[in-house]
């Protein structure tokens, strides 16, 4: 039992730290060890085409998040107030937004944008000008419709073990549905809704699936090192993919602090 | 049978309202005027007409599901009168929502907020107001609420490190430092151990007299109602079925709704024969005869009474005064202070008596399977109101 385990950690986690261990390799040749440096780091960080990609994949990423983050914070509020066979249909449909596989979620929207705004274009032409077409926009779109399942799911999680008695409790001690939320409910729910922004940030930043398919002529980090591989293969990517692996890692272990459960007892 | 029952239904309203207008001089603080609340096909509240006064302890009394609950989440406001309205002070509190009502409510299960310190639990319906009460004023009144409740050194404590009657305490001074016109109490003790909860009893006693607060509890626990109230409301099927003191609804129940859940009792068939002076000749099935008290009108007909077992003796043979019942001994509970004993009456069925200490030393222990009779002084019983 004990080296099955090792065996499947093994093959999970073995090619893993050999991309981060050649990432410091000193030589040109991206899958052996020679000597040791870290001059691919320079490299990674000094590419234009790299800091680029990786600006474009932090502004998706961010305010992604952040739609995600309200919208899904709101429908989770909701959904708590919500009973019966409608709330049943919103949980299923949030569970199924988590499953369906990216590729699928891809083609959809990209087969649904580019309808839309085949659709929508000649009368927003004719008005302002401008064209809609994909980019940072659907990117941002499609990455903040996605992730939001993710913080409804976090958030709502956090709310049921809320107890609701407070709610009236505050409202009876004089605070107005506002004040109750800002004072009571937001404080208490704060944890999920912080997680559930990191896990949606960690996401986008990751895609590759997705977003290969609404990008349109933007360049998110994924994207980047999928085009650079086709390419031949430098330390330089392993270096990108170590450092993308790490902030990723960091920011889902800050995600999971934060739901521990009674994480919310301890600051006031 | 359903007629009947509509029957009563309209009697019971008309003796509420009744006592509404007998009440009307009085000072209210908080009134029910015909208020009626459905949830979907479910009615909650039938119909409710009370009257508050003002410094009462008033208990809301009955099953879970009678509506006692329904009638204190409308007067917080957490409720909507789906007929009728609620008024507190004179005032009526339809398009007043729960934030702007001078009452406030200790909760079941205190819903204390846990991301607060117990200071800022106390203080937090303080801080709600506007303008805004001065820092310095507001740890003042928190000092004092927590002294009230025998907290003084838990103000920087976290809710969820105290015992279940800290944070009761702690849900009591939250609420009575905004000095509301009526504290709301939503079975606080519920959750208490039965030694804890008689203490925190005493302590909301003492706590009602000192502020001169209009105290309403919402309870299940008879004896609970009967120690604090100074007024209960019996309430069954979301109706009114009785208000009074405790004595009131012990000695003089209106029906056997209120018999049964106010103390023990038991409820007897009979029939009128004869009454003079408030006094009623009850022929029981048995054809024993007893005195019992009434004051309905002067007809012969067939009637229900009710008995508290204390009221009752047991004795080897007959006495002369008394109305005597045959009847075996089947079950005899020492409890302390009295015996409980359990006994069927020829013809008449299961009867319970309740023997103080001394009566059982005076006239000697009686064992199961004893052949006795049960002694029914003048007077003992009540006629209930007649229900079919």
């Amino acid at each position: 039992m004990r080296l099955y385990a090792v065996a499947v950690y093994g093959f999970l986690y073995l090619p893993i730290s050999i991309i981060a261990l050649f990432s410091f390799s000193a030589g040109r040749n991206a899958s052996s060890m020679q000597g040791f440096s870290t001059e691919w780091y320079a490299r990674a960080l000094n590419n234009p085409f790299v800091m680029e990609a990786l600006w474009t994949s932090l502004k998706v990423a961010f305010f992604s998040a952040i739609l995600a983050t309200l919208a899904g914070t709101m429908a989770a509020l909701a959904l708590t107030g919500m009973k019966g066979r409608l709330r049943a249909i919103f949980d299923v449909l949030v569970q199924i937004a988590v499953m369906i596989p990216g590729i699928v979620i891809g083609i959809a929207t990209l087969i649904a944008l580019v309808t839309l705004f085949d659709l929508v274009n000649p009368w927003i032409e004719s008005l302002t000008g401008w064209r809609l077409s994909l980019g940072l926009g659907s990117l941002i779109g499609l990455h903040g419709m996605f992730t939001m399942s993710l913080v409804v799911l976090l958030v709502r999680g956090r709310l049921e073990s809320f107890d609701r008695a407070q709610i009236e409790a505050s409202n009876d001690l004089g605070a107005s549905p506002l004040g109750t939320f800002m004072q009571v409910t937001f404080p208490q729910i704060a944890p999920a809704i912080l997680a559930g922004f990191l896990l949606a940030f960690t996401f986008s930043f990751d895609d590759f699936i997705m977003a290969f398919f609404v990008a349109g002529s933007e360049t998110t980090l994924p994207i980047y090192i999928f085009s650079s591989i086709r390419r031949g293969v430098t330390p330089e990517i392993n270096a990108i993919g170590t450092m993308v692996m790490v902030a990723s890692l960091t920011l889902l272990i800050v995600a999971q602090i934060l739901l521990r459960p009674g994480h919310s007892r301890g600051k006031g | 049978m359903l007629d009947a029952y509509a029957e009563t239904g309209r009697d019971m309203r008309a003796s509420a309202e009744t006592t509404e207008n007998q009440d009307a001089r009085e000072d209210h603080v908080a009134e029910f005027i015909n208020v009626s609340k459905r949830f979907g096909a479910v009615l909650a509240a039938d119909q409710l007409n009370l009257g508050i006064r003002r410094g009462e302890f008033l208990s809301f009394l009955g099953p879970s599901g009678c509506g006692k609950t329904t009638a204190l989440r409308m007067l917080a406001g957490f409720e909507e009168p789906s007929e009728g309205c609620v008024r507190i002070n004179g005032s009526d509190m339809s398009a007043v929502p729960s934030y702007r009502r001078p009452v406030n409510m200790v909760f079941q299960h205190y819903a204390l907020f846990p991301h607060m310190s117990v200071a800022q639990n106390v203080s937090y319906g303080l801080r709600q107001r506007r303008p805004r009460m001065a820092k310095a004023e507001i740890a003042t009144r928190v000092a004092k609420a927590l002294e009230t409740v025998r907290l003084e050194d838990f103000g920087g404590r976290r809710v969820w490190e105290l015992s279940g009657g800290q944070q009761q305490r702690v849900a009591l001074a939250r609420a009575i430092i905004n000095e509301p016109t009526v504290l709301l109490l939503d079975e606080p003790m519920a959750a208490l151990d039965a030694k804890l909860r008689a203490d925190m009893q005493r302590e909301l006693l003492d706590l009602q007299r000192s502020l001169g607060i209009t105290f309403v509890l919402v309870t299940h626990d008879q004896e609970e109602a009967l120690s604090m109230s100074d007024r209960i409301c019996i309430m069954g099927g979301g109706r009114i079925a009785q208000v009074g003191t405790p004595q009131d609804l012990y000695d003089r129940p209106c029906n056997r709704y209120v018999a049964d859940f106010v103390g023990k009792a038991n409820i007897l068939s009979g029939e009128i024969v004869e009454r003079a002076d408030g006094c009623a000749r009850v022929v029981l099935p048995s054809g024993a005869e007893v005195l019992v008290s009434e004051e309905g009108p002067d007809t012969r007909r067939k009637i229900e009474i009710v008995v508290r077992p204390e009221a009752l003796g047991i004795g080897v043979a007959a006495s002369p005064g008394d109305a005597a019942l045959k009847a075996r001994i089947t079950h005899r509970t020492f409890l302390g202070d009295h015996t409980e004993y359990l006994l069927e009456a020829e013809g008449i069925g299961p009867v319970q008596v309740n023997l103080p200490r001394q009566a059982e030393r005076a006239s000697g222990r009686h064992e199961v399977g004893d052949e006795v009779h049960i002694l029914w002084a003048a007077e003992a019983g009540r006629v209930l109101a007649a229900e079919n």
